[in-house]
């Protein structure tokens, strides 16, 4: 009876001493563990420039919160435009993506892939797919783009889904011949959605459009300037400085 | 050589030789046969178009209508501080409550894609005769778990999902992400040469977790002829948490109700005494107390 009693205590093995020591060890790897794949999660939590999030992805660090890896979105589309980043991709691994230079989204009006998404890291309140913002298209290279070498190109602004508002050709002189016009493409980052299909269809062999996640291709004005409203800053100014 | 040889003979050979070599490994075969269908019906979705498990392990839909979700992943998404869809959480809830009843490691045994990985590593060093070295604690795969739910709270981020292997696995399958399976090849090397079953034995934290939703389920391994144990130590040899065996087999109580047990039902293969049987706790219970 005794005996078994002994071998009943060594089989669990537990006096305080072991078990203190042997949390601390645990605690001790564990943390190491811990800040080691903190790291990994960290340094490739910055998404690849050119990987740009499907329609109605929450801000990025939101996204990287929410999203479980599982594909549904990738499954989803009907236009193989979602892939799941790999390892050593540049993306976090295992959320969604897409290189709009490859397949751009094509920006179906039931939106499937938002539909699909199961923890909300697409943003199921996203229905008008012209409301999405994917990415903001950048003509990033005038030196080589051939409009403004005078060519009536156009294929960006003529593919654009939301043509004559999210890009327009804006006319110009074109002062090498002095008798033509040269017509801009430009885009108004207020409706690009960022669906990428001008970047797709640029005839150069790189795209001279490209389409960049918001926070790379926008600038913010500093919540302090002033003049973001021009109208009421200048009727306070008028007022000298009373309320109006 | 002749020592390998004797080796590989004597290695659950009185089974074989008892019941006959498709009986000895019934459990075995049941259990790939299980892991590998569950990897087809997600697969021949992006294959032929035929969806009745779409997504990953992850988080998936079954027919198109029921939400299935890792309930791992779904803690993890919700200690970051963002409220999932609730797809997400009934999809975990479906999950945690089917393996609360069928056995929480049986997920492990019977599902999961790595145990093919580690048990591989396993059959390898057997019949390598590999010593036994180094062995962790299995408590640590509480201490991991305890940190993959931390780390969300403290970073946002659900950090464990970069590395957590489980998914990678078939992540690299379904959707051609195969540069994650330098994960894989470290974990078997890691079973192989270093330490024992020491990923889905001592660190696993997805099995931790299906080990605590388990504890209450009623299927359980219990060793109902445990008087007719020769002692030949096949068991021991091919569980993968062999700590469970010796209370069942040399206590008082039959059955294995410790919750590290996988139900992988290997040794109800191996034994040729037929110690080993899948028991139903409640419907024993019942028998026992009219």
């Amino acid at each position: 009876m005794s005996k078994v009693e002994s071998s009943k205590s060594t089989v669990t093995g537990v006096n305080r001493r072991q078990f203190l020591a042997q949390s601390a060890k645990a605690g001790c790897a564990m943390g190491l563990l811990g800040m080691g794949i903190t790291s990994v999660a960290k340094q490739s939590s910055q998404l690849d420039p050119l990987a740009i999030r499907p329609p109605g992805a929450l801000s990025e660090s939101d996204f990287l919160s929410a999203c479980v890896r599982c594909g549904l979105c990738v499954e989803a589309c009907p236009y193989d435009t979602l892939k799941l980043a790999r390892w050593f991709d540049g993306a976090a691994t295992g959320t969604p993506y897409f290189t709009a230079r490859t397949i751009p989204c094509e920006m179906c009006e039931d939106i499937p892939c938002v539909k699909a998404c199961p923890s909300g890291s697409l943003d199921h309140d996203l229905t008008d797919i012209d409301e999405s913002k994917m990415g903001i298209a950048v003509l990033i290279d005038e030196k080589n783009c051939l409009n403004f070498k005078g060519l009536r190109c156009d294929v960006c602004y003529r593919v654009c889904p939301l043509i004559d508002d999210a890009i327009t050709l804006e006319m110009q002189h074109n002062q090498r011949s002095d008798h033509h016009a040269m017509f801009l493409p430009k885009v108004n980052s207020d409706s690009c959605t960022g669906c990428g299909k001008c970047e797709h269809v640029c005839v150069l062999e790189q795209a001279a459009i490209k389409v960049l996640p918001a926070h790379i291709a926008l600038g913010k004005t500093a919540s302090h300037d002033t003049y973001i409203n021009t109208e009421e800053t200048t009727l306070e100014m008028l007022n000298r400085g009373l309320p109006l | 050589m002749s020592k390998l040889s004797m080796k590989k003979d004597g290695f659950a050979q009185a089974a074989i030789d008892e019941l006959g070599w498709w009986r000895a490994h019934k459990f075995l075969f049941l259990r790939r046969a299980s892991q590998l269908s569950v990897f087809i019906l997600f697969a021949i979705g992006p294959l032929f178009s035929l969806w009745l498990l779409k997504g990953n392990l992850s988080s998936s839909e079954l027919l198109g209508i029921v939400p299935l979700s890792d309930p791992l992943a779904t803690l993890q998404v919700i200690l970051t501080g963002h409220m999932p869809e609730f797809t997400l959480i009934l999809g975990a809830l479906i999950i945690a409550i089917f393996y609360a009843l069928v056995g929480g490691r049986v997920f492990c045994s019977w599902v999961c894609p790595v145990n093919m990985v580690t048990d591989s590593a396993s059959w390898l060093r057997r019949k390598l005769n590999l010593p036994r070295t180094s062995e962790m604690p299995r408590s640590l795969r509480y201490y991991l778990l305890a940190v993959v739910l931390l780390l969300p709270i403290l970073t946002g981020l659900t950090v464990w999902e970069w590395v957590n292997p489980v998914p990678v696995l078939y992540r690299a399958a379904l959707f051609s992400a195969g540069s994650g399976l330098w994960l894989l090849v470290a974990i078997f090397l890691l079973d192989l040469f270093i330490s024992e079953r020491a990923w889905c034995g001592h660190l696993c934290p997805t099995g931790a977790l299906f080990a605590l939703l388990g504890k209450l389920s009623p299927v359980k391994v219990s060793a109902v002829n445990a008087k007719a144990c020769d002692n030949c130590m096949d068991c021991f040899v091919v569980c993968p948490e062999r700590q469970v065996l010796k209370p069942a087999l040399k206590g008082k109580q039959a059955m294995i109700t410790n919750s590290d047990c996988t139900q992988c039902g290997r040794c109800i293969d191996v034994c040729a005494q037929r110690v080993f049987q899948y028991k139903n706790r409640i419907a024993l219970k019942a028998e026992n107390t009219q």
